[in-house]
């Protein structure tokens, strides 16, 4: 379970998180959706211990991340799997090293067996006979579904995905919502999945959150947030022009 | 009227003490955070599991292999013009032969060591920085860390190795080249006898010449590799950032070897 208690977060002045609180059972997928540049990516980070909050605290299965030093931080980030926005593949590594990089890096195994997981990692993710080819001849959304392949190649229990479906085409899309649907039902990991994208939102999630201002201001299944009687939940979700987001933004412009 | 002017004087004075103040602790904060990052780097470089092997062989084919061209040019080219130079000198007295003992000694003691400190900052240093620049703005440093390894220990230790154990090596292969130059000046444009020439070379020569050249370069190892490392996980702001923090990187790391040098020659020259 993932508790995440009253955690701030400011950058250069700039109050990015105040006061999110959120939980995440085990096993379920909890999406959070929120605009650009709210601060979502900066909460995932926040969960596996690569940003410090301000205040507050965030525990995994009640140990608190924000008290861990360095070998138990890594201790604990053997069991998470985490896909980067911007896919942060190794440019100086090919896309089998990229995805077997964990397993290189911390296990004895075998190579041979490491390969064979590799090859069955990236044709979940509809990628076969790349492996020899490097980040820098990928496209977008290849390089987004190779991130996703390292990420689930040590077998986590908890996958942290930062717009896994962001500049892919809808059909790939579709593939990874189904993807991320599957492993949660047959190996029962507990996922947060950051989006933007509506129709992915609705197939993957057990539970969706909002994050807006710096707070989560709703968090309901996918059928309590298609009903709610929040404006600003509203006006997201339909992806409205008009509505109390842009009267907000309009306004502190204005200021 | 006077009494007015007096504040005014006052008030800017105050204003520079400040400024000077501020630069001044803003550097001495960049002493200590360089200072800790290389007290990790060494935490980390006897830390089990060690390092594995290739990753650091392949950074020293990068620092030493592939810096050999341009460090055997800069290396002739100072043999050459220190001979040349000398010559014009000692012509005057009578004393050509001396060129020999004037070329491998500033060789050893001073350019050997200075110049290919400078040529591999402006070619290593730099790259470090941009490399290392590059992957903390496209976040494969925090994906570094997502995977369980720490990003000093499998960045920095296997760069900072290769960087110190290949500087001094290249140093001896400059001091061997710049020796060279002179040779080929003194033998074959000056006339001086080559047997006469190489016993002028060697012979004046103490140990402590050689060395004081090597723990010169050591110590301009350790400086390039940790500001060329921290320059680069330090970087932000995008691509335009990967280049101001790669100039500052070079910058730094030449005020830094010409400082250190100044402070070692006067040490050396005093206390031994
Ligand atoms: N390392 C950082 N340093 C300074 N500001 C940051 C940093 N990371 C994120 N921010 C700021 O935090 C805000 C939220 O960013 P982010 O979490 O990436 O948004 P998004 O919801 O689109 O993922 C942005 O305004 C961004 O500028
Ligand atoms: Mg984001």
């Amino acid at each position: 379970m993932i508790e995440i208690n009253n955690i701030h977060k400011v950058f250069h002045g700039k109050k990015v998180l105040k006061s999110v609180d959120l939980t995440v059972q085990t096993g379920e997928t909890m999406v959070v959706i929120g605009c650009s540049g709210c601060g979502k990516s900066v909460l995932l980070k926040h969960i596996i211990g690569l940003l410090k909050p301000d205040s507050g605290r965030i525990s995994i299965d009640k140990e608190d991340i924000t008290k861990m030093d360095e070998k138990q931080l890594r201790h604990l980030r053997m069991r998470f799997g985490m896909l980067f926005q911007s896919s942060a593949l190794f440019d100086s590594l090919n896309v089998a090293e990229n995805v077997a990089f964990s397993l290189m890096e911390h296990t004895d195994l075998d190579r041979k067996v490491i390969m064979h997981k590799v090859r069955s990692c990236l044709s979940l993710v509809g990628l076969s006979g790349i492996e020899h080819s490097m980040p820098s001849e990928l496209s977008g959304g290849m390089k987004k579904r190779v991130g996703l392949a390292r990420a689930i190649c040590v077998d986590p229990q908890i996958v942290l995905y930062d717009e896994p479906t962001t500049g892919i085409d809808p059909i790939m899309a579709d593939a990874i919502n189904d993807l991320i649907r599957d492993l949660q039902d047959k190996l029962k990991i507990t996922s947060i999945v950051v989006t933007h994208d509506m129709i992915s939102a609705y197939k993957v999630a057990d539970r969706i959150a909002m994050l807006y201002e710096g707070r989560i201001i709703e968090v309901g299944t996918p059928n309590q947030i298609k009903n709610t009687s929040n404006p600003v939940v509203k006006q997201f979700i339909t992806g409205a022009a008009e509505g109390p987001i842009t009267h907000r933004e309009a306004a502190l412009e204005e200021n | 009227m006077m009494h007015n002017v007096g504040k005014k004087i006052k008030h800017t004075q105050d204003k520079w003490f400040l400024k000077v103040g501020r630069g001044l602790s803003d550097f001495l904060i960049y002493i200590g955070k360089i200072s800790i990052l290389l007290g990790e780097t060494i935490r980390w470089t006897f830390s089990k599991p060690l390092v594995k092997r290739k990753h650091i062989f392949s950074q020293m084919a990068k620092v030493g292999v592939d810096s050999l061209p341009i460090v055997f040019l800069t290396a002739l080219f100072t043999g050459i013009v220190l001979a040349l130079q000398g010559a014009y000198q000692m012509q005057k007295i009578d004393a050509r032969a001396y060129i020999a003992n004037l070329v491998s000694l500033s060789m050893l003691r001073e350019l050997g060591p200075v110049l290919t400190a400078l040529v591999v900052a402006g070619r290593i240093g730099a790259s470090i920085t941009a490399e290392l620049g590059t992957m903390r703005v496209t976040e494969q440093i925090d994906a570094l860390e997502t995977l369980a390894t720490n990003p000093i220990k499998y960045l920095i230790v296997p760069r900072f190795v290769a960087i110190m154990i290949m500087l001094p090596l290249l140093t001896i292969y400059a001091d061997l080249i710049g020796i060279m130059g002179g040779y080929i000046v003194g033998v074959f444009k000056l006339g001086i006898g080559s047997r006469v020439y190489m016993n002028m070379t060697f012979d004046p020569l103490v140990i402590k010449d050689f060395l004081t050249g090597i723990a010169k370069s050591i110590c301009f190892a350790a400086l390039i590799g940790i500001i060329s490392c921290y320059q680069g996980f330090a970087t932000e702001g995008g691509a335009e950032g990967v280049g101001r923090f790669t100039t500052f990187s070079v910058v730094l790391s030449f005020i830094m070897i010409i400082a250190a040098d100044c402070v070692f020659t006067a040490l050396f020259f005093f206390a031994f």
